[in-house]
């Protein structure tokens, strides 16, 4: 099974551009990603850059609406991923609760399986692998 | 959540490690892993009513030590052996919390040495499989019965022996070293192989693909990978291990019939999983060594994975590969599937050439991929009725029933051609 483990630092929201955490932080953060490697469940990982450096494409009636961050309304926001390879949502939230945070949120979501769904939205989503995998499928060679 | 289920999970994740640790305390993998499972039953009893622990492995790990100590108490007040006295004292010592910590620096080491202990050449194939996905991947033997699909009892009789095997035999709780070091290593290797290849083409039971062992596999291998990055045959089988497992979602049809390389979907194929594979590759490549078997062979799934579509695939290349695996580790079967690759470079007959010769192989004589691949090759060249048979020849030796059903879907399929 696969996991994302979303991690959504408090005040991130609020963070002003270029903003980054300190070395101290990194330096705890890449102990736990190693811990994460060396144990073979790290598939990969990314940071972002906060908010404030990007920008909303809201819908509202079917009508796109450009705003550009930082964004008022918005309590959390995230600030990077890991996906994981482990045998089970507790396993998952076992890694996760390592994390060396220290006010921040980390939320453990399953990724989705072709396998998951029923079969007519499998035959909607006929696609989907094609379109990960950025080669010519089936529809759109 | 669940408290049992959070035990199970933590168990996979700290059991490795903590049994690694107090091997190289009691330097006997049998009694540290009854220590290990003291501390995990203690665990069952005790964190449903306190609560998980902040640090559980450091928990399992104090817990294991003190039932060391008292076990070595009582056999020391039972025999007054000297050795185990002073094994006493070295405990105690490593029981002040701050040891936690400086154990820490040593636990890839551990790691490493359990692996190379599980592995030793004392120890029969089967063995070492059973212990190794015991001690280092954290599976019961239930799960380990399911997975080979043999009775529950055999497997734990296994996994006894071995243990006992180990002890008698005084194996060292140590990484080899010199000329030993690379034999120990390809014997890990094969461990770790073996238990991927059950998963990914299973050898018997209904079911032809077994995700759940192959993850186990490849997360094995990632360790290894960084216990010893120097060693490029190591990465070569992690490459290995990516690419093929990038392929899974593609190799099983709708109603679990085997899909055959050249016929799978590729936008199916796991880019995520192709990706590290190809990084893996790029490690052997960087460590300057002239590729080993693992590494030639990944070398070779990578042409598949590169390839967008199968007339993409660069054959020759391919070909190229083969010669070198075979000059390595000459083989029958590697023959057999440099046949295929020489089949699509340069067309059916050339490879069709290459099997005659293979046919009088002796231990080919019941490797049901050696009829199924000249009849692959006969069909394509339009000889549908010698094909048919060596469908059918292969459709026998197979003893999966998926792989059988496509073979005799095929021998069906010549036997209209050949009609017509």
């Amino acid at each position: 099974m696969r996991f994302m483990m979303l991690m959504i630092p408090k005040g991130y929201e609020t963070a002003k551009p270029g903003a980054m955490p300190t070395a101290e932080a990194v330096a705890a953060m890449m102990k736990y990603n190693e811990s994460l490697h060396k144990a073979g469940v790290l598939l990969a990982l990314d940071g972002l850059h906060p908010p404030s450096m990007g920008t909303r494409v809201t819908f509202a009636g079917g009508k796109a609406k450009v705003t550009d961050g930082p964004f008022a309304e918005a309590k959390e926001v995230l600030g990077g991923y890991w996906m994981i390879q482990v045998k089970s949502k507790e396993e998952a939230v076992e890694w996760a609760k390592r994390c060396p945070g220290d006010d921040c949120i980390v939320e453990v979501r399953q990724v989705q399986e072709m396998s998951d769904f029923p079969d007519d939205v499998k035959k909607a989503a006929a696609g989907f692998s094609e379109l990960q995998s950025g080669k010519p499928g089936r529809g759109n060679a | 959540m669940d408290t049992h289920r959070t035990i199970e999970a933590v168990w996979r994740i700290e059991s490795p490690r903590l049994i690694a640790g107090l091997t190289r305390m009691v330097r006997d993998v049998g009694v540290a892993e009854d220590l290990a499972q003291d501390a995990l039953v203690a665990a069952l009893e005790q964190w449903p009513q306190s609560g998980v622990p902040d640090n559980p492995g450091a928990w399992l790990m104090a817990t294991a030590k003190r039932r060391a100590i008292d076990r070595f108490r009582r056999s020391a007040r039972l025999e007054r052996k000297l050795d185990e006295v002073g094994r006493e004292l070295a405990l105690k010592e490593m029981v002040v919390p701050d040891m936690v910590s400086a154990l820490d620096d040593d636990l890839g080491d551990d790691l490493l040495r359990l692996m190379f202990t599980c592995c030793h050449p004392v120890l029969s194939t089967e063995a070492r499989v059973a212990l190794t996905l015991r001690l280092l991947g954290g599976l019961s033997t239930v799960e380990i019965a399911r997975a080979f699909v043999v009775p529950e009892a055999t497997i734990a009789q296994r996994i006894v022996r071995a243990k006992r095997t180990l002890s008698e035999a005084h194996v060292p709780f140590e990484v080899p070293r010199g000329d030993d070091l690379a034999i120990r290593l390809s014997s890990v290797l094969e461990v770790i192989y073996l238990i991927f290849n059950e998963g990914y083409s299973a050898t018997s039971g209904d079911d032809w693909l077994r995700p759940e062992l192959c993850e186990d596999a490849l997360r094995l291998g990632r360790i290894l990978a960084e216990c010893v990055s120097q060693e490029p045959e190591v990465h070569g089988l992690v490459a290995l291990m990516e690419i093929q497992a990038s392929r899974s979602r593609a190799r099983v049809g709708p109603s679990g019939e085997p899909i055959l390389l050249m016929n799978q979907n590729r936008a199916q194929w796991d880019q995520l999983l192709i990706r590290r594979g190809l990084a893996a590759l790029e490690r052997v490549e960087r460590l300057g060594a002239s590729f080993g078997p693992y590494a030639l062979q990944a070398a070779i799934a990578a042409c598949h994975a590169r390839a967008l579509t199968p007339e993409d695939t660069e054959w020759q290349r391919m070909v190229a590969l083969y010669d070198a695996l075979a000059q390595l580790t000459p083989s029958p079967i590697i023959e057999l599937n440099r046949a295929v690759a020489v089949a699509m470079a340069f067309g059916p007959q050339a490879g069709l050439d290459l099997v005659d010769s293979l046919v009088s192989e002796p231990s080919l004589k019941n490797y049901h991929l050696l009829p199924s691949v000249r009849g692959d090759f006969l069909s394509k060249l339009g000889r549908y009725a010698e094909a048919r048979t060596e469908f059918e020849t292969a459709a026998e030796l197979t003893r999966n029933a998926r792989e059988q059903n496509l073979l005799l879907e095929r021998a069906r399929l010549c036997a209209v051609l050949s009609v017509g």
